[in-house]
C-alpha cells in the first residue's frame, strides 16, 4: 500500500519552490461537468487539459470546471478564454481534441475552428 | 446513462459540492460473500427539505434553471435498481445529505464500477476547499484517503500541485489494484 510517508518526501521537495498567484492566471479554460457533460466523456477531457497544462508549463493557464450551460446536445463542451479576445467554446470534445487545443489554441494562439460551435452550424 | 458506476458517483457528488458541504465522504464496499457493492455518498452541506427529497429521484425535477431535468440522481437510482439492488437517500436541512445505492455484484445488469480512481482525483483536486474521506473495501482488504490528513502532511502547499496530484493518482490507482487482487468490478 502507498502510504503519507511518501507525501511528506513530495512536500519537502516542493519547498522553497515559488507558485504563482492564481491572479496570474490570466488564460481560462473551463469544462462542463454536470450530468450531461460527464455522461458525453468530460472526465478524461477535464484530466487530459489539467495534465497537458502542466506538462507543457503552461502557468497562466487556469483549468476550471462549471455546470450545465444549457448546450447538452454539445457536451462535451470546454470554453476558453484569453484576455483581450472573444470566448471561444469548443463541443464534442475528448481527450485528442483537447490536445490539439492545448498545442494550438493555448499554445500558439490558433483556434481550432473546426472543433468551435460556431462549425455545428447552430447560431451565435 | 452513464457508462460506469464511478460517473454516476462523480456526478452525484457534484451535488454535495454544490450544496455547500464542507466535508464529503464516499465509499465503496465490495463483498463477495454477499455478492453486492455498495457505493455511499455523504455531506454535510445545506440539505434538501422533505418536499425536495420527494422529487429529487424524478427526472423532470431539479433546481437549475439552465434546463428543465435533473438527471443525475435519478440516473444512479436506476443503475441500482436495474440490478435487483435499491437505492436510499436521506436529507435533513442544515444538516446534509446521504446517498445509499447497493448493486447486485453478479447481476449481468450492473455496470462496471469504472475508474473510480479519476472520480476521486477530480473531486479533491478541484474542490481542494472542501475534505473528502474515500474508502474503497473489497472483502477484508481496504484503504482510505482522507484529504484532512494529506492537508496535515502539506502544511501550507496545496493539493493542486501537479507533484501533489501525481501522488494522489498514484496512491489510488496502486491501492485500488492491491485491494482488487488482479480482479476488475
Amino acid at each position: 500500500m502507498k502510504t503519507l510517508a511518501e507525501l511528506q518526501a513530495i512536500k519537502e521537495k516542493m519547498q522553497g519552490q515559488v507558485n504563482l498567484r492564481d491572479d496570474d492566471k490570466s488564460v481560462r479554460v473551463v469544462v462542463g461537468m454536470a450530468t450531461c457533460g460527464i455522461a458525453a466523456g468530460a472526465r478524461p477531457v477535464l484530466q487530459a487539459f489539467s495534465d497537458l497544462v502542466q506538462a507543457n508549463n503552461l502557468k497562466d493557464v487556469s483549468v476550471t470546471q462549471t455546470g450545465c450551460i444549457g448546450l447538452c446536445q454539445y457536451e462535451p463542451i470546454v470554453e476558453i478564454t484569453r484576455p483581450g479576445e472573444e470566448k471561444v467554446t469548443y463541443i464534442n470534445m475528448d481527450a485528442g481534441k483537447a490536445k490539439e487545443v492545448v498545442e494550438r489554441h493555448l499554445m500558439r494562439g490558433v483556434v481550432m475552428a473546426d472543433y468551435t460551435i460556431n462549425s455545428s452550424g447552430m447560431a451565435k | 446513462m452513464m457508462t460506469e458506476l464511478s460517473l454516476n458517483v462523480l456526478d452525484v457528488a457534484q451535488n454535495s459540492v454544490k450544496a455547500g458541504a464542507g466535508l464529503i465522504e464516499i465509499s465503496v464496499v465490495i463483498d463477495t460473500a454477499e455478492d453486492s457493492m455498495v457505493i455511499e455518498i455523504d455531506d454535510d452541506g445545506c440539505g434538501m427539505s422533505g418536499e425536495q427529497l420527494a422529487k429529487v429521484t424524478d427526472p423532470f425535477y431539479t433546481t437549475r434553471e439552465t434546463r428543465s431535468v435533473g438527471l443525475g440522481v435519478s440516473f444512479f437510482k436506476q443503475a441500482a435498481e436495474m440490478t435487483g439492488g435499491g437505492f436510499e437517500i436521506t436529507s435533513e436541512v442544515g444538516k446534509g445529505t446521504k446517498v445509499k445505492a447497493v448493486f447486485v455484484l453478479s447481476s449481468i445488469d450492473r455496470l462496471p464500477l469504472g475508474d473510480m480512481g479519476s472520480t476521486v482525483e477530480t473531486l479533491v483536486v478541484y474542490n481542494a476547499g472542501i475534505d473528502f474521506i474515500y474508502r474503497y473495501r473489497v472483502d477484508e482488504a481496504e484503504f482510505a484517503l482522507s484529504t484532512a490528513e494529506m492537508k496535515e502532511v502539506l502544511g501550507g502547499a496545496p493539493l493542486n500541485a501537479p507533484e501533489v496530484v501525481g501522488y494522489i493518482r498514484e496512491f489510488l490507482e496502486e491501492n485500488t489494484n492491491e485491494c482488487n487482487k488482479g480482479k476488475i468490478y
